[in-house]
């Protein structure tokens, strides 16, 4: 294997980790990727702040994506494809930041209404009432 | 202070979020079925090349790339304040089917664009939401030029189930695209109705 090759390899395996910066855009989550760590967020899942993150204190120690995240959550609850969307980053670094964030207890995040519950009848009626009515 | 939301006391609606996929074979009109719909913006997402089944992308110098980015179709429709639907266009190459199973799950339903022209194009699509049982509709985009055939030909030459929606559409159009949806959720609706009625019998 070249160097170039094994060098590769080898940070492959730091990225799960919490190491150095990689580069951009997971510079911002520290080089750090969803999929190791925490279970993934879904797609759908609402970004709803909490009461904490009104303390002025706080955002000293996020960083502006986070506080970015938190702002953009605080008058509409956004998903987080809609967030990758809008602050035009991949899925995985948001799903970092709004962990760091859950973590934090300054937002939470909805849950989906699990499959298996899924077709909720009185929901399903009122989406095709909603889309009627576009 | 940053946030600048201390007057914020009432807590945000969380609304309920469901998500519909749209997918189709290359250039069927997925696009523009969501932008028909929704605004509708990209979404990148990356996966990580050995999640994706890898060696398909295996050309010299690919052992440094460690994720490969693929984009997506992302619409959203507001309904009401409470009640928010998403929109997913599917990656059509095959390579990325693996995204199909996480933007799958939980999804209320699926559309599949066909075009009579290539209707083989959609086959994976059908097979791949028969198998999950996820409720989809088949919509038939008219372009120019593209011969219409009876929706009973349609039906017989993609082997749907009786119970299946098949609708002709104009992508471009808003109410179609909307009686495409409708369609969706409508089957979604009499299944789990009929799912209903089997666990109370
Ligand atoms: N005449 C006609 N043209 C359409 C219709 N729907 C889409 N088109 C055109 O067909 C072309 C392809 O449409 P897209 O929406 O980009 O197709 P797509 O499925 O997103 O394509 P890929 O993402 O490349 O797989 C565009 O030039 C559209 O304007 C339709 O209903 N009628
Ligand atoms: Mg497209």
């Amino acid at each position: 294997m070249s160097d170039s090759a094994q060098y590769a390899r080898r940070t492959h395996h730091f990225f799960d980790a919490d190491a150095g910066p990689v580069v951009r855009p997971y510079a911002m989550t520290r080089g750090r990727t969803s999929s190791a760590t925490r279970h993934r967020l879904d797609l759908i899942a609402l970004v709803v702040p909490e009461d904490a993150a009104d303390d002025p204190g706080r955002d000293q120690l996020l960083s502006p994506e986070h506080v970015e995240i938190v702002e953009r959550c605080g008058d509409t609850p956004q998903s987080i494809a809609e967030l990758a969307a809008t602050l035009d980053l991949p899925v995985g670094v948001v799903r970092v930041l709004v962990g760091d964030l859950v973590e934090d207890a300054l937002v939470h995040v909805t849950r989906p209404v699990p499959p298996a519950e899924l077709p909720d009848v009185s929901i399903l009626r009122e989406v095709i009432n909603g889309l009627r009515a576009l | 202070m940053v946030f600048g939301r201390s007057s914020r006391r009432t807590p945000p609606v969380e609304p309920v979020t469901l998500k519909i996929l749209v997918a189709g074979g290359f250039g069927v009109g997925k696009t523009t079925l969501v932008g028909a719909v929704s605004e509708i913006r990209p979404l990148r997402t990356e996966e990580t090349l050995s999640e994706a089944g890898r060696p398909v992308d295996d050309t010299e110098g690919v052992e440094q790339k460690t994720t490969t980015t693929v984009a997506m179709d992302f619409g959203r429709i507001t309904l009401r304040e409470d009640l928010v639907l998403y929109l997913f266009g599917t990656p059509g190459q095959d390579r990325f089917w693996f995204l199909w199973d996480e933007l799958a799950q939980g999804a209320l339903g699926a559309v599949v664009l066909a075009d009579t022209r290539r209707l083989e194009d959609c086959f994976g699509a059908i097979d791949y939401f028969e198998r999950r049982a996820i409720p989809f509709a088949v919509a038939v985009n008219c372009f120019e030029g593209a011969g219409r055939f009876p929706a009973e030909r349609v039906r017989a030459a993609l082997d749907l189930d009786s119970e299946v929606p098949l609708l002709m559409c104009d992508a471009r159009q808003r109410e179609s695209a909307k009686e495409v949806l409708v369609a969706v959720v409508e089957h979604a609706l009499a299944r789990a109705d009929r799912r209903r009625e089997h666990a109370t019998t």
